[in-house]
């Protein structure tokens, strides 16, 4: 291979550094009109009366909107496949605010201070009403966030609004109560994990203008250019016709800007006023107001015999959507089917539970999407029954852990919202992940923990995961590639690049198939105008599912132009030889060059376009695998934690550029590591966000990461794109388990909530000599 | 009122309100390489260079800069560019929507700091965020950057 299984820099990494125009923000009009929100001071109210008029006597306002301006259509702005296996339960704006937060009108206006003032001259009359903000206490609260008659499900996801459920579903193989009895050994626990913030760098931001042939132009900083085209046009009733979305470069989005969020009020107000309009949500708003993660609590059993053979694995899951239900039911989902086909020897699992309104900011898809929750709970909990069974941890798990060539009853039973797709690993190299990780963090010496001093103790901890690669029979690539003269090539592709570099990957694929290197295949991405259609940028999708849509557009127009140069070199296309740059009768050595080819093709003779299209369906979802491990050092009077070491190694089967996939697990391990360790949403008892800017949430910071060790094992998916398997996700997967693995490996004490605060170890090692 | 600023080397009078920030300034004479990731001076991707020491620009009164020399990233081009090959290498671009507060910030450290400890550059940038790479890509091609004496 020439071009894959290399690490060229990504195409687009010299001229954004050099801060040449580039985001969503860069393309705005500077004469456009600033638009900004009055959002709810109250976690759940009524809006009994709305008088805008002295906001609007004020010189420079162009629009204030309330409810009463946009049509009553229930809709959700989660950004997936359609029908979409999220309810329908939000409308654009509503007479109720449901979470501190929420949207009650929104102002448009010529500066940025007109807005701000013109916000608080609106006089808003508030019906205050008592909200959930309890998730444990959500279910049957005689307090419902979602009484409206028009919300509705898409299709059976267990969606009771009046209980407060958005979203419920229930599975089980073979008898769990009974493994459990026989089991000789059995551990319950429950765990809590909590909303994290993505905090990509760049917020939210969107910009609209009418173009000259009055269609609506949209350049928005999302993941999902067509999902955002699509629900445009559902939504606001503008015809789909008739609205362009561009993609720029997206400052990252980590599952963030896979929703929509400023995208059908800029809309709305061009569409309406003709004149240009922008949102650039501010940091607040984006702490506040777009997306966390699920808090979930996970209540688990495990039964093993005495020899270390797992049997049965029990979950109950209740999760927290906040106020709306994006995402609800498959990120629950999730956190089982992508968690607990791990342990695939098992006699019986069940897996259940319930996705709760709360009076919260809403929850949204996050990488790891529920993965990384059902990881720390079941990696805690295999951590904890080792423990009971006087047996290491990774020996058991070599013993019970998913192997080449297996499978696991869940795939099929458990989809995206659905019924899921059976699948074989047919690349599955955990067990040389585990082999490698061990020597790499140097276990055998460490293992359980080594005094340093009085007070510092070093410890190890691992954990395995596995994530996917897009979702079967339900996401679409597509790729179109076209010749130009002098012989090199335009790739358009839907696939949306948001920093983790798939404009580059996927050039990188079409330039293998094509021979050719890399500077000759010209990457175009995300613009619902000039690209063809794909999903979007999530469920680890775009280099496995994307990836095969360029490659099978390649292998056409590799066919194309044999076919076109064996008509100049006179002989059958079997006859025909290519190596990317120069053709060749093979009967008489004849030759012709790709430029002179594609030079004759537009100027001269046989003139034609050569375009090659294709598209891609996955038929399956091949999980990349990993096993993660941490080297600490815990101080045992304070609780204080450094990351010593994060050992990865990871199956993604071939690593299509090697330097980026990297990034793509690095980026994770230290996401997860803030998950783990400092990240946590605070929502004061009156319901608001009190961790609203980056000094009150802590995102790690380069003092804390000193060392990552990242390797990929030998693999070939034979699915996918010259043997890989997608890697966007997996790295976030493993820390909060590997890490509280390490604590109790350290210390004796387990640890059952995330982040793991120093303040909480030091109380739960109180609560361990009171119990002694 | 209007200021004057040595905007990248080029003397610039730019009119400005009293209360306005120098990153809504640049961002309206269309330098547009300076970003805005927070408000409170605490993501670093708004950062400048105020006579050669980086500066937030999203709490720098405009006013404040009259009469100084302002450089973005456009102003170092050349650097940038040998900063950016170091940081292909390593993979270590991602979402780049902080590489180029990233790069003036890299740029002005090796000015002021001869052979710096590992520990000194990771102070130094420590309030650049990065919510993308996990840091150790970056830390690699700066220490490149930084040994590169040409």
């Amino acid at each position: 291979m020439k071009t894959v299984n290399k690490s060229f820099p990504s195409v687009d990494g010299k001229g954004i550094m050099m801060g040449r125009v580039a985001f969503t923000d860069d393309y705005a009009l500077q004469n456009s009109l600033i638009v900004k929100i009055l959002r709810s001071p109250h976690p759940y109210a009524k809006i009994k009366n709305i008088d805008a008029s002295k906001a609007l006597a004020l010189a420079g306002v162009e629009c204030v909107l309330t409810h009463k301006d946009f049509p009553r259509i229930p809709f959700t702005r989660a950004g997936q496949g359609y029908p979409e296996p999220s309810p329908h339960d939000k409308f654009i704006l509503d007479e109720f605010v449901r979470y501190i937060g929420d949207e009650v009108a929104v102002v448009a206006a010529t500066s940025n201070d007109i807005c701000e003032e013109a916000l608080s001259l609106i006089d808003v009359e508030y019906e205050v009403m008592d909200p959930v903000l309890n998730f444990e206490e959500a279910i049957d609260s005689s307090h419902i966030l979602h009484p409206e008659p028009e919300i509705h499900e898409m299709f059976p996801i267990g969606f009771e609004p009046l209980r407060n459920i958005a979203a419920s579903y229930h599975m089980h193989i073979g008898d769990v109560e009974l493994s459990l009895k026989e089991s000789d050994v059995v551990i319950q626990q429950s765990f809590y994990t909590q909303a994290q913030q993505h905090t990509a760098l760049e917020p939210h931001t969107v910009n609209a203008q009418m173009d000259y042939q009055d269609r609506l132009v949209l350049y928005s900083s999302t993941q999902t250019p067509f999902h955002v085209r699509r629900i445009l046009s559902q939504t606001l009733g503008i015809p789909l016709s008739k609205i362009r979305v561009i993609k720029p470069r997206v400052g990252g989005g980590f599952g963030g800007k896979q929703a929509l969020h400023g995208e059908m009020f800029v809309s709305y107000i061009t569409y309406k006023t003709k004149k240009p309009s922008k949102i650039v949500f501010t940091r607040k708003e984006v702490f506040e107001s777009s997306y966390t993660r699920h808090p979930m609590r996970l209540d688990i059993k495990l039964g093993a015999d005495k020899d270390g053979t797992l049997k049965a694995i029990d979950c109950y899951v209740l999760s927290d959507t906040g106020a709306y239900g994006e995402h609800a039911l498959t990120v629950f989902m999730v956190a089982g089917s992508k968690v607990l086909p791990l342990y695939n020897k098992v006699d019986s699992v069940r897996f259940h539970g319930h996705v709760v309104y709360t009076n919260h900011t809403p929850a949204g898809a996050f990488r790891g999407y529920g993965a990384i929750q059902g990881n720390y709970a079941l990696e805690s909990a295999v951590d904890m029954l080792c423990r009971k069974l006087h047996m290491d941890p990774i020996e058991f798990r070599q013993k019970n852990m998913m192997k080449e060539n297996e499978t696991s009853p869940i795939f099929a039973i458990m989809g995206e919202g659905t019924e899921g797709t059976a699948m074989n690993m047919e690349s599955c190299k955990l067990d040389y992940c585990v082999k490698r990780g061990k020597e790499l963090i140097n276990w055998d010496s460490i293992y359980p923990h080594k005094n340093v001093s009085r007070e510092k103790i070093r410890s190890v901890g691992m954990a395995i995961a596995m994530q996917g690669s897009g979702i079967p029979y339900i996401d679409m690539g597509s790729a179109i590639i076209k010749l130009n003269d002098d012989g090199f090539y335009n790739l358009l592709i839907g696939a949306t690049d948001i920093g983790q570099g798939s404009d580059t990957i996927l050039a990188q694929i079409a330039a293998e198939e094509l021979m050719t290197s890399l500077d000759k295949v010209i990457v175009y991405s995300s613009d619902t105008d000039l690209t063809p259609f794909d999903t979007g940028a999530y469920a680890s999708s775009t280099t496995f599912i994307s990836g095969n849509a360029v490659l099978k557009a390649a292998k056409k127009m590799k066919g194309l132009l044999i076919e076109e140069a064996s008509k100049v070199l006179k002989c059958n296309v079997t006859e025909t030889d290519f190596d990317g740059f120069t053709f060749k009768n093979t009967v008489n050595d004849e030759i012709i060059n790709l430029r002179d080819l594609s030079n004759r093709l537009t100027y001269n003779e046989d003139q034609k376009q050569l375009v090659a299209d294709s598209s891609y369906v996955g038929h399956k979802s091949p999980p990349p695998f990993m096993a993660g491990f941490i080297e600490i050092l815990i101080d045992r009077e304070t609780g204080e934690i450094e990351i010593e070491n994060y050992v990865s190694v990871v199956d993604c089967g071939t690593p299509l550029n090697p330097k980026l996939a990297q990034g793509q697990v690095e980026g994770g391990i230290v996401q997860g590591l803030g998950m783990a360790l400092y990240e946590n949403v605070i929502i004061s008892s009156k319901g608001k966000n009190i961790t609203s800017d980056f000094l009150n949430y802590k995102v790690p910071t380069r003092m804390e990461i000193k060392k990552l060790v990242t390797e990929f094992a030998e693999s070939y998916e034979s699915s996918g794109p010259f043997g890989a398997k997608s890697v966007g996700e997996i790295g976030i997967d493993t820390p909060p388990a590997a890490l509280a693995n390490a604590i109790e490996n350290a210390l004796g004490v387990r640890m059952t909530e995330l982040p793991m605060t120093p303040e909480k170890i030091i109380r739960a090692l109180k609560a361990k000599e009171k119990r002694q | 009122m209007k200021i004057s600023l040595i905007i990248n080397g080029q003397l610039r009078f730019v009119e400005v309100e009293p209360g306005e920030y120098l990153l809504d300034t640049l961002r309206k004479i269309n330098i547009l390489s300076v970003r805005r990731g927070c408000d409170n001076t605490s993501c670093g991707v708004c950062t400048v260079l105020i006579e050669g020491k980086p500066v937030p620009s999203c709490s720098y009164l405009s006013v404040r800069a009259d009469g100084k020399s302002v450089t973005t990233v456009e102003g170092i081009s050349d650097e940038a560019e040998k900063i950016s090959a170091y940081f292909g290498d390593e993979g270590a671009e991602q979402c780049g929507f902080c590489n180029p507060s990233l790069a003036l910030t890299v740029y002005a450290l090796k000015k002021e700091l001869i052979h710096p400890t590992d520990e000194q550059v990771d102070q130094y940038l420590v309030s650049n965020l990065c919510r993308c790479t996990g840091y150790i890509s970056q830390k690699k091609a700066i220490k490149n950057y930084l040994g590169d004496q040409s």
